[in-house]
């Protein structure tokens, strides 16, 4: 369909990828679209691979990207954002947390997590933005404000403006108080900074 | 799940298909509503009960809570039942005959199929049952269509008095989109009404009630042809059109906007006039349907040349850049194009699903995987994980319950070459309770040779936690009545010097029960008890670290499959004996680790110790 914005978020399971579609979508409401979110988490809960696609626009059919049409991608992992980057239309942008979440198969020898998942896809034509969220978190003194960094990276990268995402942010966080209301607006501002920082000037 | 307030009526929200199911079955006034979990379909039965004034609970199988919404429509009172396709299965049995009784109060099924296996053994159509049970089947194609065809499943149900299908896919269950819900209106028992020729089904009555059962069937099929919900959509690409239904009618209409089609929402029985007016407005006519040929069959049968699965996958979704190009290379046209893109990348590694730091069942697989001589069969559930990497320690799983009826197979059935193998049977306590109960019965009672490790974690982890009877917790996670296994299974025939209770932490513990158990001819049942470390019932320990300067590289901490476990470095050594062995230094993530010292066990030179200092308690639970 024309005028319909693909987003695709990835990770692994436990990461908060679910979460952080939930508020775009929320966000996609609220500017008044048609809004389509799913995602694919395999069995079991935690450590596998997930994919969460957003579909907005006046009127939205299939709920799935196709391979080659998504606007942009917010990669929570390194390899999982290599993983999924066929997904995006050539020259879209990606936005990817630099973190290397390396799983058993891997630390069993059985196979190679790659060297540099994140110039494998520059190679490979990307524009790849890359940040380390969890650090960003972490000197804001909660790594679970990760989820806000990656929205605020992605923040700029939208048919809306970035207002818009952080209030749906805030809305979300209000009844846990002000405290951590506030924390969240930092994150998601840093969040921004870094994205607009790593940004390449010709991107 | 706490009671919430519903969402406003005429409000406009987003939801997922299984949410969207569960308001309307609320608004529709049932009274009661069961299931078991299972994915795709766990959250229609966990959202309904958040709701007020009406009765959900877990049954402990699927057969068991369709017999519940039996039991209710019988009083008068708008009953629901929610599974999985392979629940259906089990509940099989009761359908059968509920489609001769019919129904009092309406009663809705909603089954939820896992088009491309994410979670499940197989991959089944559940539009078979429509057929197979002779009742109306309805398919949503998106939220808004499961609310509405919810609530009118209740009406269709009641005024037919037929139990009603709702048939889902993953694609209808997990994707969310914006449902404007309405008002509950309250539906009253309407009351009993004794009648044993209606209810009791002995030969002599149900002989009588299937000749209404077929007339009930012709005047459903008069329906589903001037049904709403099959609508005929004329289009002005007269190339080919497309009979369809659910997520695949989404997916061809995004493939093929201006294409004919007839898109069935009331999809058995089958509306063959409006399959007649739709052929005449394409040149050929395609049904894609996830996943089996059901209506294509059909409609060969009825006389209509019609494609489907020869130019279409009999397996997996039929999403838009799966539809487009097999229709394009039916037009005779080339094959289209790939979307340009990023290159095709080399085969990345793999990422299954793993257990998670400190939970209970890697002690169990470590242990199976260190003993030798061993065939085990298994179960569903988290640890069905057990057959894969480190500890490839599964050699069969079939479904729910099914790891001790195999287990007894494989011991009677062995020959020579199987003679000294000692046969194991892994399941978990809540499918233990939903079918496996019976199978243990059938071991003892048949003098069977088995060791069954009972592996009560107190919840069904792989669809989120829910309560069981092992935890004593009902859906509301109120206290609840909670089974003592060692008395169950000694009621079941097991001799209580063969029930061993054991801490699946205690590796040395755990290693010498279950190699005694299985050095002795009889029936033996190890119940490891710890909780799942995702539920509230577990407690974290205190997180471990790995002293890099005693790290000797032995890797028997990678062996345990820990995900919080990480190689730093691996080094190749020439022992004396000349033989070459590889050395991986480990790491242990501190912020993952919880603590239960599963690797600390088989650390050789003790070098995994505890992080913080003994009395401080590091929680790495979200708030």
């Amino acid at each position: 369909m024309p005028n319909t914005t693909n987003i695709l978020v990835c990770g692994i399971g436990g990461q908060g990828v679910m979460t952080a579609t939930e508020i775009l979508s929320e966000a996609a409401i609220a500017e008044g679209h048609d809004v389509k979110k799913t995602e694919v988490a395999g069995m079991s809960q935690r450590g596998g691979v997930v994919t969460s696609h957003l579909r907005f626009g006046p009127k939205v059919l299939s709920p799935q990207i196709a391979p080659g049409t998504a606007d942009v991608l917010l990669g929570f992992e390194a390899a999982e954002a290599l993983r999924w980057a066929h997904y995006l239309k050539p020259g879209a942008m990606a936005l990817v947390n630099d973190a290397r979440l390396v799983p058993p198969v891997v630390e069993l020898g059985l196979f190679k997590y790659p060297d540099d998942p994140i110039g494998d896809m520059r190679a490979r034509g990307v524009k790849t933005v890359s940040f380390d969220a969890a650090t960003i978190a972490r000197d804001l003194g909660d790594l679970r404000l990760g989820n806000t960094v990656m929205l605020g990276a992605i923040a700029d990268q939208l048919p809306f403006s970035a207002e818009v995402l952080l209030e749906c942010i805030v809305k979300r966080f209000a009844r846990k108080g002000e405290n951590v209301v506030e924390m969240n607006r930092k994150a998601f501002a840093a969040g921004r900074t870094a994205a607009q920082a790593a940004t390449p000037a010709t991107a | 799940m706490a009671a919430v307030m519903p969402a406003p009526a005429a409000s406009r929200q987003l939801m997922s298909g299984n949410e969207a199911v569960a308001r309307a079955v609320w608004e529709s006034g049932a009274k009661v509503a069961a299931g078991y979990p299972g994915t795709p379909a766990t959250e229609m039965m966990e959202v309904l009960a958040t709701y007020p004034d009406i009765y959900t609970e877990w049954s402990v199988n699927e057969k068991v809570s369709l017999e519940v919404a039996i039991g209710a429509s019988m009083m008068g009172s708008r009953s629901f039942s929610a599974m999985k396709h392979v629940g259906l299965n089990v509940a099989s049995d009761a359908l059968m005959t509920l489609t001769l009784t019919g129904v009092a109060g309406g009663l809705v099924i909603a089954v939820a199929d896992d088009v491309g296996l994410s979670s499940s053994q197989n991959e089944q159509d559940s539009r078979h049952w429509g057929r197979f049970a002779h009742v109306p089947m309805l398919e949503p194609s998106d939220s808004q269509e499961a609310y509405d065809m919810a609530r009118y499943a209740f009406e269709l149900s009641e005024e037919y008095q037929v139990p009603v299908i709702l048939r889902l896919t993953s694609r209808i269950c997990h994707v969310k989109g914006l449902v404007k819900v309405g008002e509950r209106v309250e539906h009253k028992a309407t009351g009993f009404s004794k009648n044993a020729e209606r209810w009791v089904m002995v030969p002599g009555h149900a002989k009588r009630r299937i000749p209404l059962m077929f007339q009930r069937e012709q005047e459903l099929k008069r329906l589903s042809d001037q049904s709403p919900l099959n609508v005929l959509e004329p289009g002005t690409d007269r190339r080919v059109a497309f009979i369809t239904s659910g997520p695949a009618y989404m997916h061809v209409r995004e493939a093929f906007p201006d294409a004919p089609l007839l898109k069935l929402g009331f999809s058995y029985p089958w509306p063959l006039e409006k399959v007649a007016a739709l052929a005449q407005m394409a040149d050929a006519v395609v049904v894609v349907e996830e996943v089996e040929p059901v209506l294509e069959t059909e409609l060969k049968a009825a006389g209509f040349a019609v494609h489907g699965k020869d130019i279409l996958p009999r397996t997996g979704e039929l999403a838009p850049e799966v539809v487009k190009p097999a229709i394009e290379r039916l037009l005779r046209k080339e094959a289209a194009p790939e979307p340009e893109s990023a290159q095709s990348l080399p085969p990345l590694f793999p990422r299954p699903p793993t257990l998670c730091a400190s939970c209970p069942h890697m002690g169990i697989y470590y242990t199976l995987s260190q003993l030798k001589n061993l065939t085990i069969a298994g179960d569903i559930g988290c640890y069905t994980l057990g057959a894969g990497h480190p500890w490839n320690s599964l050699d069969s799983t079939i479904c729910m319950g099914a790891s001790m009826g195999v287990a007894l197979g494989m011991d009677k059935g062995r020959g020579e070459a199987d003679r000294n193998k000692r046969i194991v049977a892994v399941i978990g306590d809540s499918t233990f309770m939903h079918m496996g109960m019976q199978g243990l019965l059938d071991i003892t009672w048949n003098r069977g040779n088995v060791t069954i490790l009972l592996l009560d974690n107190g919840t069904v982890g792989m669809t989120g936690g829910q309560n069981t009877p092992a935890n004593g917790r009902d859906i509301h996670g109120l206290q609840a009545p909670r089974i003592d296994f060692p008395k169950l299974i000694e009621a079941l025939g097991v001799k209580p010097e063969r029930i061993r209770v054991v801490d699946p932490y205690e590796l040395p513990v755990l290693f010498k029960t279950v190699r005694d158990e299985t050095k002795i001819d009889d029936v033996s049942v190890i119940i490891a008890n710890r909780p799942c470390v995702l539920t509230e019932d577990f407690k974290p320990f205190r997180p471990y670290v790995v002293e890099e300067d005693k790290c000797t590289g032995c890797g028997n901490c990678v062996e345990v499959g820990c995900p919080a476990i990480h190689v730093t470095r691996r080094e190749k050594v020439v022992k004396a004996s000349g033989k070459e062995v590889d050395l991986a230094f480990t790491r242990i993530d501190s912020v993952a680790c919880t603590g239960c010292g599963l690797c600390v066990q088989p650390c050789a030179p003790e070098a995994i110790v505890h992080f913080a200092p003994a009395g401080q308690v590091i929680s790495i639970q979200p708030a």
